[in-house]
């Protein structure tokens, strides 16, 4: 209820703002309010989840901190708005939030037709299939027939549709309103196979019963990158929330981290490093931030690599493998453009 | 002027005209505010670079339905997609008021009921099924369903039918030729049991002389589509429902979303229907009771000619309410994977498409039409039942 009640009223926002909202400098509306409202899940652990205190931690948690330590210096001026996946993009349309950061899919649909633009990718996902450990399938083409549990208003629904059409397999959908209830329906054993992006399929695992008794399956079947997005049209926003995450990528590059950014910025003779710093130079006036912007992430919120293995890296209960969100140094994807 | 002495008579001062130019006037704000805001709103989409309009109907959708009563595959287009969805949250609410007036009209009676016990579990019941959230009832009942029944493997059986946590597989006929045969057998006979009652009532109202003309026009029904089955030379044949690897395959399935939603709607309002059936039958005075038992009325007769008849009148007005609360509560299913409107249009479409505007108007026409509907027919039935004043 609460969602469509959500969606009806950010309709109506949309309908009643006068035409100013799409070129208006959200960074001015940002400092004047003194904090990012950045739309998040309503629970996906190492992506952004909630702790029983109400902290917000997660790799995308950490997109909308850098946002804010890039503007404010300070991580914690976030304000977070838990949003189901279908009500994501209307509330980013409508300006209820500054930034969508919530494991969202960058799709050509969504960024040419939904009035929103899609900044960077933070995570390299795609998506894949969660079965019980005794069915004893261990290939995706083995799933013929099979009920699938997953969640509405995500991705996951056309690639699996278009995955059985391709392989020609006949299954049958169960499609649910919240993550959490998909899954429990799964749990209860309605449904053989729960699928979505194999990171959520890992976070999502810790949360059942008995995580040993399933199994995620080796097959991919999409690309799914994902990554913050804000309103179409207001490229300055667009900059800072793309360079914020940027920053971090380089920072991992140049071997710079929250815990020796202080060393190396007394320290440094690069001059690359220095600009980054704000040692030298004044690289944030170009976007509307102060000089130590790219510091105030490091310092904060710390390198990509940081951030990665904090929120789902090997040693966390989501346990995911850096796999191809390695630096491009090491082999993975990661790249990102350079700050000079 | 010359006419400055003649009382004022000119239109202003006329009351029929100064009426009519105040419901121009409002009527002008009402028609430009509107436009106002419809520009308003094209402007902004326009702005912000997002598409609007119906075509994405014609498009593949390129999603399953769990439960479709039409024809649909997963490469039909997004208007099938919304005749589905359209068809099964008509099918649920239907189903649904014709269970929650039964189970109504039975709890309100056994309220009343001498039955000590009786009376008892039916407050019972009442109470605690209208004082839960609707929505948290229709998650007890999904993983109480799910959660009872065993997986397809272990599914139980009686006989062709099978039972499990997938849902009830059953046979699936599949119509040979000769069919159409047996249809219009039954539709002739429906004809003349019409004309059956219509006889029996003329009838009795002509000499007093009853007949069951109930009975026998079931029987004539069941008669003449048989008959006709047996002339076509009985063209059906079953597919039967065999158990895979995963699922049950082949048959015909109802899923226990459908199940659970229907439990759901039918006990939660049923507990409100019993409230306004027992308040009904308290209305009527018990003078007429005594009336009809001193005229030698037996009790059942005394109920369904005295007591009902004018219960009714009180009865449904609030019924209405209650049967528009069930058809708009139907949405919730979407909570429990239903394939209901707000699930496949609001939900699925919507995340598709991204055409916020023209799926959530459209489910609110549908609803609104819908209820509409349902209360067009309530007040031609209240008006049919109203006291005949002479």
């Amino acid at each position: 209820m609460k969602s469509n009640v959500g969606k009806l009223l950010s309709t109506a926002a949309i309908a009643a703002t006068i035409s100013a909202g799409a070129t208006a400098a959200t960074l001015d509306d940002v400092k004047a309010k003194g904090f990012v409202q950045c739309g998040v899940s309503q629970g996906v652990p190492g992506f952004s989840n909630a702790d029983v205190n109400g902290e917000w931690s997660g790799i995308d948690v950490d997109a909308c901190r850098a946002t804010a330590a890039a503007i404010f210096g300070d991580a914690q001026k976030v304000k977070f708005t838990p949003l189901s996946a279908k009500e994501r993009f209307t509330a980013l349309q409508s300006g209820e939030i500054d930034l969508l950061a919530r494991n969202t899919t960058w799709t050509y649909t969504r960024d040419a037709s939904l009035g929103l633009d899609f900044t960077a990718v933070n995570f390299y996902d795609g998506q894949g299939f969660m079965v019980r450990k005794d069915l004893g399938i261990d290939s995706a083409k083995d799933l013929d027939g099979a009920t699938v549990c997953t969640e509405q208003g995500t991705t996951t629904e056309l690639n699996m549709a278009d995955f059985f059409r391709k392989n020609q397999l006949s299954y049958v959908p169960v499609v649910v309103q919240k993550a959490d209830e998909a899954l429990s329906a799964y749990a209860s054993g309605r449904c053989d196979v729960f699928t979505t992006d194999k990171s959520g399929l890992a976070s999502h695992r810790t949360k059942l019963a008995n995580p040993d008794q399933h199994v995620i399956l080796d097959d991919t079947i999409s690309k799914e990158p994902l990554g913050p997005v804000v309103r179409h049209g207001d490229n300055q926003w667009k900059d800072i929330v793309t360079w914020a995450l940027f920053v971090q990528v380089n920072a991992e590059e140049m071997g710079i981290s929250s815990k020796n950014v202080d060393q190396i910025k007394s320290g440094t003779t690069d001059p690359g490093i220095k600009r980054l710093l704000g040692v030298e130079g004044d690289m944030g006036a170009q976007l509307g931030l102060p000089a130590e912007w790219a510091y105030n992430i490091i310092a904060k919120v710390g390198n990509y690599g940081e951030v990665f293995e904090r929120n789902v890296g090997p040693s966390t209960p989501v346990g995911l493998p850096r796999g191809i969100n390695k630096l491009w140094t090491d082999g993975g994807v990661m790249y990102a453009p350079p700050v000079r | 002027m010359s006419d400055k002495t003649k009382p004022n008579n000119s239109m202003l001062n006329d009351a029929g005209t100064r009426a009519l130019i105040f419901q121009v006037l409002l009527l002008s704000v009402v028609v430009f505010v509107g436009y106002f805001l419809f520009t308003n709103l094209q402007n902004n989409l326009d702005n912000r670079g997002i598409s609007t309009g119906f075509a994405f109907f014609n498009e593949p959708a390129g999603f399953p339905i769990l439960m479709h009563l039409i024809e649909y595959t997963d490469s039909g287009t997004y208007g099938r997609a919304f005749a589905v969805a359209l068809i099964n949250t008509f099918v649920i609410s239907m189903l649904g008021i014709v269970l929650a007036t039964v189970i109504g009209v039975i709890v309100g009676l056994a309220r009343l009921s001498n039955n000590w016990l009786v009376a008892r579990l039916a407050t019972v019941y009442v109470e605690t099924l209208r004082n839960l959230p609707l929505l948290l009832q229709m998650f007890f009942w999904y993983f109480a369903v799910l959660a009872a029944l065993p997986a397809p493997r272990d599914s139980y059986e009686f006989g062709d039918f099978l039972l499990n946590k997938r849902g009830i597989y059953s046979p699936n006929p599949s119509f040979q030729d000769g069919f159409g045969l047996v249809v219009m057998g039954f539709i002739l006979s429906i004809f003349a049991a019409m004309a059956l009652v219509v006889w029996a009532k003329k009838r009795q109202t002509r000499t007093g002389l009853w007949f069951p003309a109930y009975w026998s026009s079931l029987g004539l029904i069941i008669g003449i589509t048989f008959l006709a089955f047996a002339i076509a030379g009985f063209p059906l044949e079953f597919d039967l429902p065999q158990k895979s690897r995963f699922n049950v395959t082949g048959g015909m399935v109802l899923p226990p979303e459908f199940v659970a939603v229907l439990v759901a709607l039918a006990t939660y309002t049923g507990a409100f229907i019993a409230e306004i059936v027992r308040a009904g039958i308290l209305s009527v005075n018990w003078g007429q009771t005594e009336a009809a038992r001193s005229l030698g009325l037996r009790d059942n007769l005394t109920q369904r000619l005295i007591v009902l008849p004018q219960a009714l009148r009180v009865i449904i007005p609030p019924l209405t309410s209650q049967y528009l609360n069930l058809a708009k509560n139907s949405s919730l299913g979407a909570a429990i994977a239903y394939p209901e409107l707000v699930s496949v249009v609001m939900g699925t479409t919507l995340n598709q498409t991204g055409q916020a505007i023209e799926t959530i108007g459209l489910c609110m026409l549908v609803y609104g039409s819908l209820s509409l509907t349902i209360s067009m027919f309530m007040n031609w039935y209240n008006k049919k039942m109203s006291l005949i004043e002479r």
